[in-house]
């Protein structure tokens, strides 16, 4: 007896829609997402537990493997109060052009007396290049004179604003004393509270803080 | 379904000289375009939720003179030093000059955190010493960033509330003897 033949189908699936499907979402992400803001140096920042998002406006120190020290005034609306501030408290004689072009440096990584020579060149240098801020002890330690400024351009403002913008970004295989360095430039302006910039990391499971009830993990 | 009529015939017959144009297929493999879609969602999915930065509150005690300096209890202080080396130097209560080879133990970063809750738990809640528990962290000028967050982010993840454990600089005779412990261990 002959058996009845089913009917070969095509394995072809139209993939119209799935490519519209993928698209849709691609273009979703691509607009979704913010642009990370450009980091004038490579630091590979340690991980932690406490993870709170970081504030978008933000005055970021860093500190680069080599433990050199780097200044990044993310608030543009006060950034060249900081700058002119800096300017006469400190003698650097620098013109209004100069501030200008100092305004739109992305980072300040250079001993005071270098700034004018830098200028000078009228080209980006990369943050190798650059000696970044002297903070090697607390005699010659100018991120005291440029975390000043900064007070200074935030005096009319609360305390609390302040101390929630300043973040320090150090990388992990730089040295204690560097970051104690750092430390000190803002406790001699007053600043005993400030964030550090982490990786968020998952807190691990059976601990104290894993166990505790949920509303009081985020209150350290 | 978006398909186009690509079947030829049915039409009239031309004269049998008459070459006939090979009608083509308007129809695309779509396959690829849509691997690479998803290549790329996958790409964004990744950047974006892996970039995020995150902070960690610090605040630092205010610089004050010596005789005003919080007097803590010698029973209930752990005092851990971070070396060279990733590695971890601990004793309790204050370092004598006798017994300082007994009380100074090494130790890292994976047994440390049972050694902080052994020290906390030694003492059974809603005890009065347990208010006068105390950690102080002590950072060797050979350790690294990376060192002291993860000391501070052991203090959080065994739960220490804060105000109970600071951080203070390295007297001469702990530099002392994490250099003579680094030279006995042999840790460069």
């Amino acid at each position: 007896m002959g058996r009845a033949k089913l009917p070969r189908k095509s394995t072809n699936i139209d993939m119209t829609a799935m490519c519209d499907v993928a698209f849709l979402l691609l273009s979703f992400f691509i607009l979704a997402t913010k642009q990370k803001p450009p980091e004038a140096v490579t630091v590979q920042a340690p991980t932690s537990v406490q993870s709170k998002a970081a504030p978008e406006k933000s005055i970021l120190i860093t500190l680069n493997k080599d433990g050199k020290c780097f200044l990044m005034l993310g608030d543009d609306t006060k950034k060249k109060e900081i700058l002119k501030d800096i300017n006469t408290t400190r003698g650097l004689g620098l013109s209004e052009a100069e501030l200008a072009k100092l305004n739109k440096m992305a980072f300040i990584g250079m001993p005071l007396g270098q700034i004018k020579g830098i200028l000078a060149i009228n080209q980006a240098i990369p943050a190798e290049k650059l000696d970044g801020i002297p903070i090697k002890d607390s005699a010659n330690n100018e991120l005291v004179d440029w975390v000043r400024s900064i007070t200074n351009a935030y005096a009319g403002g609360s305390q609390k604003d302040l101390e929630e913008m300043i973040l320090i970004k150090g990388d992990m295989e730089a040295k204690y004393p560097q970051f104690k360095n750092i430390k000190y430039a803002l406790k001699k302006n007053d600043i005993y509270k400030f964030r550090i910039v982490t990786n968020s990391e998952t807190i691990p499971p059976g601990s104290e803080l894993y166990n505790k009830p949920k509303d009081q993990k985020t209150n350290f | 379904m978006a398909e186009m009529d690509t079947s030829s015939g049915g039409g009239h017959k031309k004269g049998p000289g008459v070459k006939k144009p090979k009608k083509l297929s308007t129809r695309v493999d779509l396959t690829p375009m849509v691997d690479l879609g998803f290549l790329l969602i996958t790409f964004f999915v990744f950047t974006t939720t892996m970039s995020k930065p995150t902070v960690m509150k610090m605040n630092e005690p205010k610089d004050e003179k010596v005789e005003d300096q919080m007097k803590v209890k010698e029973s209930a202080v752990m005092t851990i030093l971070l070396g060279k080396g990733d590695q971890i130097y601990y004793y309790f209560g204050t370092l004598t000059a006798e017994g300082a080879s007994q009380q100074f133990k090494s130790s890292n970063f994976k047994d440390i955190r049972q050694i902080i809750l052994d020290k906390k738990r030694a003492v059974p809640d809603g005890d009065k010493l347990k208010s006068d528990l105390m950690y102080i962290i002590k950072a060797d000028k050979e350790s690294k960033f990376k060192n002291i967050i993860d000391i501070l982010d052991e203090m959080s993840i065994n739960a220490i509330p804060p105000g109970h454990y600071a951080e203070v600089d390295m007297t001469d005779t702990e530099a002392e003897l994490i250099k003579l412990t680094e030279a006995a261990n042999g840790i460069k």
